[in-house]
Protein backbone atom coordinates (compact mmCIF):
# COMPACT_ATOMS: atom_id res chain seq x y z
CA UNK A 1 0.00 0.00 0.00
CA UNK A 2 0.93 3.66 -0.05
CA UNK A 3 1.34 5.89 3.02
CA UNK A 4 -1.24 8.50 3.96
CA UNK A 5 -0.51 12.14 3.25
CA UNK A 6 1.94 13.89 5.54
CA UNK A 7 4.06 17.03 5.73
CA UNK A 8 7.81 16.63 5.42
CA UNK A 9 9.94 18.89 7.63
CA UNK A 10 13.72 18.67 7.38
CA UNK A 11 15.35 20.94 9.98
CA UNK A 12 19.10 21.56 9.93
CA UNK A 13 19.69 21.80 13.69
CA UNK A 14 18.63 19.99 16.84
CA UNK A 15 16.94 23.12 18.17
CA UNK A 16 14.93 23.50 14.97
CA UNK A 17 14.01 19.82 15.06
CA UNK A 18 12.74 20.06 18.64
CA UNK A 19 10.73 23.16 17.69
CA UNK A 20 9.34 21.44 14.60
CA UNK A 21 8.27 18.42 16.63
CA UNK A 22 6.53 20.69 19.14
CA UNK A 23 4.88 22.64 16.32
CA UNK A 24 3.39 19.61 14.59
CA UNK A 25 1.09 17.70 16.94
CA UNK A 26 1.21 13.98 16.25
CA UNK A 27 4.38 14.27 14.19
CA UNK A 28 6.96 11.50 14.23
CA UNK A 29 10.73 11.63 13.89
CA UNK A 30 12.23 9.81 10.92
CA UNK A 31 15.88 8.80 10.75
CA UNK A 32 16.50 5.73 8.55
CA UNK A 33 12.80 4.87 8.38
CA UNK A 34 13.30 1.12 8.07
CA UNK A 35 10.62 0.36 10.65
CA UNK A 36 8.53 3.49 10.17
CA UNK A 37 8.05 3.16 6.40
CA UNK A 38 6.63 -0.37 6.54
CA UNK A 39 4.28 0.81 9.29
CA UNK A 40 3.25 3.80 7.15
CA UNK A 41 2.91 1.68 4.02
CA UNK A 42 0.54 -0.58 5.95
CA UNK A 43 -1.12 2.57 7.36
CA UNK A 44 -0.48 1.25 10.82
CA UNK A 45 1.17 4.64 11.31
CA UNK A 46 -0.37 7.78 9.81
CA UNK A 47 1.61 10.70 11.24
CA UNK A 48 0.42 14.10 9.94
CA UNK A 49 4.05 15.18 9.68
CA UNK A 50 7.51 13.65 9.66
CA UNK A 51 10.45 15.47 11.22
CA UNK A 52 13.35 14.27 9.07
CA UNK A 53 16.58 14.57 11.09
CA UNK A 54 18.89 13.46 8.27
CA UNK A 55 20.15 16.98 7.59
CA UNK A 56 21.41 17.56 11.13
CA UNK A 57 25.17 17.15 10.82
CA UNK A 58 25.93 16.68 14.51
CA UNK A 59 23.70 13.59 14.65
CA UNK A 60 25.91 11.80 12.13
CA UNK A 61 28.90 11.30 14.42
CA UNK A 62 30.11 7.95 15.72
CA UNK A 63 32.59 8.37 18.56
CA UNK A 64 34.63 5.78 20.45
CA UNK A 65 36.03 6.95 23.78
CA UNK A 66 37.76 4.94 26.49
CA UNK A 67 34.38 4.74 28.21
CA UNK A 68 31.76 4.22 25.53
CA UNK A 69 30.78 3.89 21.91
CA UNK A 70 28.60 6.94 21.30
CA UNK A 71 26.25 6.54 18.34
CA UNK A 72 24.55 9.64 16.92
CA UNK A 73 20.93 9.40 15.85
CA UNK A 74 21.74 9.44 12.12
CA UNK A 75 24.48 6.79 12.24
CA UNK A 76 23.44 3.77 10.18
CA UNK A 77 23.62 0.21 11.45
CA UNK A 78 26.11 -0.73 8.76
CA UNK A 79 28.50 2.08 9.70
CA UNK A 80 28.68 0.85 13.28
CA UNK A 81 28.93 -2.78 12.16
CA UNK A 82 32.00 -2.17 9.97
CA UNK A 83 33.86 0.32 12.18
CA UNK A 84 37.17 -1.22 13.39
CA UNK A 85 37.39 1.04 16.46
CA UNK A 86 33.88 0.01 17.52
CA UNK A 87 34.78 -3.66 17.07
CA UNK A 88 37.77 -3.24 19.38
CA UNK A 89 35.93 -1.22 22.03
CA UNK A 90 32.66 -3.14 22.14
CA UNK A 91 32.74 -6.29 19.99
CA UNK A 92 29.19 -7.20 20.98
CA UNK A 93 27.90 -4.42 18.71
CA UNK A 94 29.29 -5.90 15.50
CA UNK A 95 28.33 -9.42 16.59
CA UNK A 96 24.73 -8.40 17.24
CA UNK A 97 24.43 -6.09 14.21
CA UNK A 98 25.19 -8.99 11.89
CA UNK A 99 21.79 -10.34 12.97
CA UNK A 100 19.88 -7.11 12.31
CA UNK A 101 17.75 -7.68 9.20
CA UNK A 102 19.75 -7.63 5.96
CA UNK A 103 22.52 -5.50 4.52
CA UNK A 104 20.22 -3.15 2.52
CA UNK A 105 18.17 -2.51 5.67
CA UNK A 106 21.33 -1.95 7.71
CA UNK A 107 22.55 0.50 5.06
CA UNK A 108 19.57 2.76 5.86
CA UNK A 109 18.42 1.86 9.36
CA UNK A 110 19.95 3.58 12.37
CA UNK A 111 20.97 2.18 15.74
CA UNK A 112 19.19 4.95 17.64
CA UNK A 113 16.10 4.50 15.49
CA UNK A 114 16.01 0.82 16.39
CA UNK A 115 16.38 1.71 20.07
CA UNK A 116 13.47 4.16 19.85
CA UNK A 117 11.34 1.68 17.91
CA UNK A 118 12.00 -0.72 20.81
CA UNK A 119 10.86 -3.97 19.31
CA UNK A 120 11.08 -6.51 22.12
CA UNK A 121 12.93 -8.91 19.83
CA UNK A 122 15.43 -6.43 18.41
CA UNK A 123 19.15 -6.68 19.04
CA UNK A 124 20.10 -3.07 19.80
CA UNK A 125 17.70 -2.65 22.77
CA UNK A 126 19.08 -5.89 24.20
CA UNK A 127 22.65 -4.60 23.88
CA UNK A 128 21.93 -1.22 25.46
CA UNK A 129 20.40 -3.03 28.42
CA UNK A 130 23.20 -5.61 28.60
CA UNK A 131 25.96 -3.00 28.62
CA UNK A 132 24.18 -0.67 31.09
CA UNK A 133 24.11 1.98 28.39
CA UNK A 134 22.00 5.09 28.18
CA UNK A 135 20.18 7.42 25.80
CA UNK A 136 20.47 11.17 25.47
CA UNK A 137 17.26 12.89 24.35
CA UNK A 138 16.34 16.54 23.75
CA UNK A 139 12.99 18.22 24.32
CA UNK A 140 11.55 21.71 24.79
CA UNK A 141 12.92 21.84 28.35
CA UNK A 142 16.44 20.73 27.46
CA UNK A 143 18.40 17.52 27.34
CA UNK A 144 18.24 14.53 29.64
CA UNK A 145 19.87 11.14 29.98
CA UNK A 146 17.81 7.98 30.29
CA UNK A 147 19.43 4.76 31.52
CA UNK A 148 18.67 1.68 29.44
CA UNK A 149 16.91 0.11 32.42
CA UNK A 150 14.45 3.02 32.43
CA UNK A 151 14.13 3.44 28.66
CA UNK A 152 12.38 0.28 27.48
CA UNK A 153 8.87 0.14 28.87
CA UNK A 154 6.93 -2.27 26.70
CA UNK A 155 6.76 -3.61 23.18
CA UNK A 156 7.37 -0.57 20.90
CA UNK A 157 7.19 1.75 23.90
CA UNK A 158 9.96 3.75 25.54
CA UNK A 159 10.14 6.50 28.15
CA UNK A 160 11.08 9.08 25.51
CA UNK A 161 8.31 11.68 25.59
CA UNK A 162 6.33 12.55 22.47
CA UNK A 163 8.02 15.94 22.26
CA UNK A 164 11.55 14.56 22.64
CA UNK A 165 14.08 13.55 20.00
CA UNK A 166 16.72 10.92 20.74
CA UNK A 167 20.16 12.38 20.00
CA UNK A 168 22.57 9.57 20.80
CA UNK A 169 23.05 6.20 22.44
CA UNK A 170 25.98 5.39 24.72
CA UNK A 171 27.16 1.78 24.77
CA UNK A 172 29.86 1.37 27.45
CA UNK A 173 33.00 -0.35 26.20
CA UNK A 174 33.61 -3.99 27.03
CA UNK A 175 35.37 -4.08 30.42
CA UNK A 176 39.01 -5.09 30.15
CA UNK A 177 39.44 -8.85 30.43
CA UNK A 178 35.73 -9.55 30.12
CA UNK A 179 34.37 -12.40 28.06
CA UNK A 180 31.20 -12.10 26.04
CA UNK A 181 28.79 -13.95 23.83
CA UNK A 182 25.78 -13.19 21.67
CA UNK A 183 23.44 -15.87 20.36
CA UNK A 184 20.07 -15.81 18.70
CA UNK A 185 17.49 -18.18 17.29
CA UNK A 186 15.57 -17.03 14.20
CA UNK A 187 13.60 -18.90 11.57
CA UNK A 188 15.55 -17.38 8.70
CA UNK A 189 18.61 -15.24 8.27
CA UNK A 190 17.67 -11.64 9.02
CA UNK A 191 14.38 -12.36 10.76
CA UNK A 192 13.63 -10.93 14.15
CA UNK A 193 14.93 -13.25 16.85
CA UNK A 194 12.51 -15.71 18.40
CA UNK A 195 14.95 -15.55 21.29
CA UNK A 196 18.29 -13.85 21.71
CA UNK A 197 20.78 -13.53 24.53
CA UNK A 198 23.88 -11.49 25.27
CA UNK A 199 26.34 -12.22 28.07
CA UNK A 200 29.25 -10.32 29.60
CA UNK A 201 31.33 -12.01 32.31
CA UNK A 202 34.22 -10.54 34.27
CA UNK A 203 36.33 -12.92 36.31
CA UNK A 204 38.34 -12.45 39.46
CA UNK A 205 41.95 -13.59 39.75
CA UNK A 206 40.84 -16.95 41.13
CA UNK A 207 38.74 -17.57 38.02
CA UNK A 208 35.34 -17.04 39.61
CA UNK A 209 32.84 -14.72 37.97
CA UNK A 210 32.82 -11.39 39.81
CA UNK A 211 30.44 -9.55 37.47
CA UNK A 212 27.84 -11.13 35.23
CA UNK A 213 25.42 -9.39 32.89
CA UNK A 214 22.88 -11.39 30.91
CA UNK A 215 20.19 -9.76 28.76
CA UNK A 216 17.55 -11.41 26.62
CA UNK A 217 15.30 -10.39 23.73
CA UNK A 218 12.13 -11.88 22.31
CA UNK A 219 11.04 -13.65 25.47
CA UNK A 220 9.05 -10.85 27.13
CA UNK A 221 7.31 -7.60 26.20
CA UNK A 222 10.66 -5.81 26.20
CA UNK A 223 14.34 -6.73 26.49
CA UNK A 224 15.06 -7.91 30.01
CA UNK A 225 18.01 -8.58 32.28
CA UNK A 226 18.05 -12.14 33.66
CA UNK A 227 18.94 -11.34 37.23
CA UNK A 228 18.43 -14.85 38.55
CA UNK A 229 20.60 -16.35 35.86
CA UNK A 230 23.24 -13.71 36.56
CA UNK A 231 23.14 -14.61 40.25
CA UNK A 232 23.44 -18.32 39.44
CA UNK A 233 26.82 -17.62 37.84
CA UNK A 234 28.07 -14.91 40.16
CA UNK A 235 30.96 -16.04 42.35
CA UNK A 236 31.20 -19.43 40.67
CA UNK A 237 33.64 -20.84 38.19
CA UNK A 238 31.83 -21.27 34.90
CA UNK A 239 31.41 -25.00 34.55
CA UNK A 240 28.73 -27.19 33.01
CA UNK A 241 26.85 -27.36 36.29
CA UNK A 242 26.63 -23.62 36.98
CA UNK A 243 25.87 -22.82 33.36
CA UNK A 244 23.04 -25.37 33.45
CA UNK A 245 21.64 -23.72 36.58
CA UNK A 246 21.81 -20.33 34.86
CA UNK A 247 20.07 -21.77 31.79
CA UNK A 248 17.26 -23.11 33.99
CA UNK A 249 16.84 -19.68 35.56
CA UNK A 250 16.85 -18.11 32.09
CA UNK A 251 14.18 -20.50 30.82
CA UNK A 252 11.94 -19.52 33.74
CA UNK A 253 12.01 -15.92 32.54
CA UNK A 254 10.10 -16.61 29.30
CA UNK A 255 6.75 -14.80 29.45
CA UNK A 256 6.07 -14.19 25.76
CA UNK A 257 3.12 -16.17 24.45
CA UNK A 258 3.44 -18.47 21.46
CA UNK A 259 2.76 -17.17 17.98
CA UNK A 260 2.79 -18.32 14.38
CA UNK A 261 6.57 -18.76 14.48
CA UNK A 262 6.90 -20.75 17.69
CA UNK A 263 4.70 -22.20 20.39
CA UNK A 264 5.57 -20.99 23.86
CA UNK A 265 7.08 -24.34 25.01
CA UNK A 266 9.01 -24.60 21.74
CA UNK A 267 10.37 -21.09 22.19
CA UNK A 268 11.31 -21.85 25.78
CA UNK A 269 13.19 -24.94 24.66
CA UNK A 270 15.10 -23.09 21.96
CA UNK A 271 15.77 -20.32 24.38
CA UNK A 272 17.17 -22.68 26.95
CA UNK A 273 19.38 -24.37 24.40
CA UNK A 274 20.56 -21.02 23.12
CA UNK A 275 21.25 -19.56 26.55
CA UNK A 276 23.19 -22.59 27.70
CA UNK A 277 25.63 -22.35 24.82
CA UNK A 278 27.68 -19.25 25.59
CA UNK A 279 30.75 -20.01 27.63
CA UNK A 280 32.76 -16.85 28.16
CA UNK A 281 35.37 -15.81 28.76
CA UNK A 282 38.09 -17.06 26.50
CA UNK A 283 41.61 -15.86 26.06
CA UNK A 284 42.27 -15.85 22.36
CA UNK A 285 43.52 -13.78 19.47
CA UNK A 286 41.71 -10.50 18.90
CA UNK A 287 39.09 -10.68 16.20
CA UNK A 288 39.92 -9.07 12.89
CA UNK A 289 37.86 -5.90 12.61
CA UNK A 290 35.57 -6.84 9.77
CA UNK A 291 35.44 -10.61 9.68
CA UNK A 292 34.55 -13.46 12.00
CA UNK A 293 33.14 -11.19 14.61
CA UNK A 294 31.86 -13.87 16.92
CA UNK A 295 35.19 -14.78 18.39
CA UNK A 296 35.51 -13.62 21.99
CA UNK A 297 37.90 -10.77 22.69
CA UNK A 298 41.36 -11.23 24.12
CA UNK A 299 41.76 -11.42 27.85
CA UNK A 300 43.26 -8.24 29.18
CA UNK A 301 44.85 -7.49 32.50
CA UNK A 302 44.31 -3.76 33.04
CA UNK A 303 41.50 -2.85 35.44
CA UNK A 304 38.39 -1.98 33.50
CA UNK A 305 37.06 1.55 33.32
CA UNK A 306 33.84 1.95 35.24
CA UNK A 307 31.03 2.46 32.75
CA UNK A 308 28.59 5.24 33.56
CA UNK A 309 25.36 4.12 35.12
CA UNK A 310 26.60 0.66 36.00
CA UNK A 311 25.47 0.97 39.60
CA UNK A 312 21.83 0.86 38.72
CA UNK A 313 19.82 -2.07 39.96
CA UNK A 314 18.66 -4.58 37.40
CA UNK A 315 15.12 -5.74 37.27
CA UNK A 316 13.90 -9.00 36.02
CA UNK A 317 10.79 -8.24 34.06
CA UNK A 318 8.09 -5.74 33.36
CA UNK A 319 4.92 -5.70 35.41
CA UNK A 320 2.65 -6.12 32.47
CA UNK A 321 3.61 -9.41 30.83
CA UNK A 322 2.50 -11.44 29.04
CA UNK A 323 2.36 -9.31 25.96
CA UNK A 324 -0.90 -9.71 24.07
CA UNK A 325 0.45 -8.09 20.91
CA UNK A 326 3.44 -10.15 19.94
CA UNK A 327 2.45 -10.86 16.35
CA UNK A 328 2.75 -8.68 13.27
CA UNK A 329 5.43 -8.40 10.63
CA UNK A 330 8.64 -9.70 12.12
CA UNK A 331 11.27 -9.60 9.48
CA UNK A 332 11.20 -5.89 8.81
CA UNK A 333 12.49 -3.04 10.85
CA UNK B 1 -0.29 19.36 3.70
CA UNK B 2 1.70 17.21 1.34
CA UNK B 3 2.63 20.01 -1.03
CA UNK B 4 4.88 18.72 -3.74
CA UNK B 5 8.58 19.14 -3.14
CA UNK B 6 11.15 19.61 -5.86
CA UNK B 7 13.83 16.92 -5.77
CA UNK B 8 17.18 17.04 -7.49
CA UNK B 9 19.21 13.89 -7.73
CA UNK B 10 21.54 11.96 -9.99
CA UNK B 11 20.18 8.78 -11.53
CA UNK B 12 22.60 6.55 -13.40
CA UNK B 13 24.94 9.48 -13.81
CA UNK B 14 22.33 11.89 -15.17
CA UNK B 15 21.07 14.87 -13.16
CA UNK B 16 17.30 14.68 -12.81
CA UNK B 17 14.56 16.60 -11.06
CA UNK B 18 11.10 15.61 -9.92
CA UNK B 19 8.28 17.24 -8.01
CA UNK B 20 6.78 14.73 -5.62
CA UNK B 21 4.51 14.51 -2.62
CA UNK B 22 6.49 13.66 0.53
CA UNK B 23 4.72 10.30 0.69
CA UNK B 24 6.02 9.24 -2.72
CA UNK B 25 8.47 6.38 -2.25
CA UNK B 26 11.78 6.48 -4.07
CA UNK B 27 10.61 3.40 -5.98
CA UNK B 28 7.43 5.10 -7.17
CA UNK B 29 9.33 8.27 -7.96
CA UNK B 30 11.77 6.31 -10.13
CA UNK B 31 8.99 4.43 -11.91
CA UNK B 32 6.21 6.98 -12.23
CA UNK B 33 7.94 10.35 -12.23
CA UNK B 34 11.26 9.51 -13.86
CA UNK B 35 9.83 6.71 -16.05
CA UNK B 36 12.52 4.23 -15.03
CA UNK B 37 10.38 1.14 -14.74
CA UNK B 38 13.23 -1.36 -14.45
CA UNK B 39 12.96 -1.13 -10.67
CA UNK B 40 10.20 -3.49 -9.59
CA UNK B 41 7.90 -3.29 -6.59
CA UNK B 42 6.90 -6.50 -4.87
CA UNK B 43 5.82 -6.27 -1.27
CA UNK B 44 6.18 -2.53 -0.59
CA UNK B 45 7.18 -3.19 2.99
CA UNK B 46 10.82 -4.13 2.82
CA UNK B 47 10.68 -7.91 2.77
CA UNK B 48 11.17 -9.00 -0.85
CA UNK B 49 13.98 -6.75 -2.08
CA UNK B 50 12.67 -6.53 -5.66
CA UNK B 51 12.99 -2.73 -5.50
CA UNK B 52 16.67 -2.72 -4.45
CA UNK B 53 18.66 0.17 -5.94
CA UNK B 54 22.00 1.72 -5.05
CA UNK B 55 21.86 5.01 -3.15
CA UNK B 56 25.28 6.64 -2.86
CA UNK B 57 26.76 3.28 -3.81
CA UNK B 58 24.96 1.14 -1.25
CA UNK B 59 22.07 -1.24 -1.90
CA UNK B 60 18.85 -0.10 -0.23
CA UNK B 61 15.13 -0.89 -0.49
CA UNK B 62 13.64 1.89 -2.59
CA UNK B 63 10.18 1.11 -1.14
CA UNK B 64 11.52 1.95 2.33
CA UNK B 65 12.78 5.36 1.34
CA UNK B 66 10.81 8.46 0.40
CA UNK B 67 11.80 10.31 -2.74
CA UNK B 68 12.38 13.43 -0.63
CA UNK B 69 15.02 11.50 1.32
CA UNK B 70 16.94 10.99 -1.92
CA UNK B 71 17.27 14.73 -2.51
CA UNK B 72 20.88 15.30 -3.57
CA UNK B 73 21.70 11.59 -3.66
CA UNK B 74 23.30 9.54 -6.39
CA UNK B 75 20.97 6.69 -7.35
CA UNK B 76 21.76 3.76 -9.61
CA UNK B 77 19.12 1.47 -11.03
CA UNK B 78 19.16 -1.61 -13.22
CA UNK B 79 18.92 0.64 -16.29
CA UNK B 80 22.44 1.86 -15.52
CA UNK B 81 24.12 -1.55 -15.44
CA UNK B 82 24.60 -2.31 -19.14
CA UNK B 83 26.98 -0.27 -21.26
CA UNK B 84 24.94 0.21 -24.42
CA UNK B 85 24.43 -3.24 -25.86
CA UNK B 86 27.11 -4.74 -23.67
CA UNK B 87 25.67 -6.44 -20.62
CA UNK B 88 27.19 -5.91 -17.19
CA UNK B 89 29.09 -9.05 -16.05
CA UNK B 90 26.33 -9.70 -13.53
CA UNK B 91 23.65 -9.54 -16.22
CA UNK B 92 25.74 -11.78 -18.48
CA UNK B 93 26.24 -14.28 -15.67
CA UNK B 94 22.52 -14.35 -14.80
CA UNK B 95 21.79 -14.96 -18.51
CA UNK B 96 24.34 -17.75 -18.89
CA UNK B 97 23.56 -19.52 -15.62
CA UNK B 98 19.77 -19.40 -15.63
CA UNK B 99 19.78 -16.92 -12.77
CA UNK B 100 16.32 -15.76 -13.74
CA UNK B 101 13.07 -17.28 -14.89
CA UNK B 102 10.15 -14.86 -14.74
CA UNK B 103 12.60 -12.04 -14.06
CA UNK B 104 10.49 -10.01 -11.67
CA UNK B 105 13.00 -10.18 -8.82
CA UNK B 106 16.03 -9.86 -11.10
CA UNK B 107 16.57 -6.07 -11.04
CA UNK B 108 16.68 -6.20 -7.24
CA UNK B 109 19.10 -9.12 -7.18
CA UNK B 110 21.34 -7.47 -9.77
CA UNK B 111 21.58 -4.19 -7.85
CA UNK B 112 22.03 -5.99 -4.54
CA UNK B 113 24.88 -8.04 -5.96
CA UNK B 114 26.40 -5.05 -7.78
CA UNK B 115 26.54 -3.05 -4.56
CA UNK B 116 27.86 -5.97 -2.53
CA UNK B 117 30.61 -6.79 -5.05
CA UNK B 118 31.70 -3.17 -5.20
CA UNK B 119 32.03 -3.14 -1.43
CA UNK B 120 33.80 -6.50 -1.32
CA UNK B 121 34.98 -8.05 -4.63
CA UNK B 122 36.29 -11.11 -2.75
CA UNK B 123 33.14 -12.36 -1.07
CA UNK B 124 33.24 -15.97 0.06
CA UNK B 125 30.38 -18.27 -0.90
CA UNK B 126 29.04 -17.88 2.62
CA UNK B 127 29.13 -14.11 2.36
CA UNK B 128 27.41 -14.19 -1.04
CA UNK B 129 24.63 -16.32 0.42
CA UNK B 130 24.34 -14.04 3.42
CA UNK B 131 23.98 -10.94 1.25
CA UNK B 132 21.55 -12.61 -1.16
CA UNK B 133 19.38 -13.81 1.74
CA UNK B 134 18.08 -10.23 1.71
CA UNK B 135 16.00 -10.79 -1.43
CA UNK B 136 13.25 -13.21 -2.42
CA UNK B 137 12.92 -15.18 -5.65
CA UNK B 138 9.77 -17.23 -6.10
CA UNK B 139 10.54 -19.25 -9.22
CA UNK B 140 14.17 -19.67 -10.25
CA UNK B 141 15.44 -20.77 -6.89
CA UNK B 142 18.56 -19.42 -5.36
CA UNK B 143 21.26 -21.88 -6.45
CA UNK B 144 21.66 -20.39 -9.89
CA UNK B 145 21.58 -16.85 -8.54
CA UNK B 146 24.39 -17.67 -6.12
CA UNK B 147 26.29 -19.34 -8.95
CA UNK B 148 25.79 -16.35 -11.27
CA UNK B 149 27.03 -13.89 -8.68
CA UNK B 150 30.06 -16.03 -7.91
CA UNK B 151 30.99 -16.31 -11.58
CA UNK B 152 30.34 -12.61 -12.20
CA UNK B 153 32.66 -11.79 -9.32
CA UNK B 154 35.43 -13.78 -11.02
CA UNK B 155 34.83 -12.08 -14.35
CA UNK B 156 34.81 -8.64 -12.75
CA UNK B 157 38.07 -9.35 -10.94
CA UNK B 158 39.78 -10.90 -13.96
CA UNK B 159 39.17 -8.31 -16.62
CA UNK B 160 38.82 -4.56 -16.84
CA UNK B 161 35.22 -4.58 -15.76
CA UNK B 162 32.90 -2.32 -17.71
CA UNK B 163 31.74 0.63 -15.67
CA UNK B 164 28.45 -0.05 -13.99
CA UNK B 165 27.39 3.50 -14.66
CA UNK B 166 28.57 6.30 -16.83
CA UNK B 167 28.88 8.69 -13.92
Amino acid sequence: MKPALFDHVAPASIADAVAALAGHPGAMVIAGGQSLLPAMNFRLATPPALIDISRIAELKTLTVTDRAVVVGAMVRHRTVELDPAVARAQPLLAAALAHVAHVPIRNRGTVVGSLCHADASAEMPLLLLLTDGHMVVAGPTGRRTIAAADFFRFHLTTSRAADEIALEAHFPVLPAGAGWAFEEVARRSGDFALASVGVIVERAADGTARKVAIAAGGIASRPIRLTEAENALLGTTLNDETVELAAQAAAAAVTAPGDIHASAPCAASWWRRSSARPSPPHATAPPPPDRDRRRPPPARTAPPPQPPGSDRPTEEDGPDDPDPKEDGPRNIR
Amino acid sequence: MSDKIKITLTVNGTAMTAEVEPRRSLADMLRDDLRLTGTHLGCEHGVCGACTVLVDGKPVRSCLMFGVQANGASVRTVEGLADGDRLHPLQQAFWENHGLQCGFCTPGFLMLAAGALEENPDMTDEEIRDVLSSNLCRCTGYQNIVKAVRLAAEVMKAGPAPQATRS
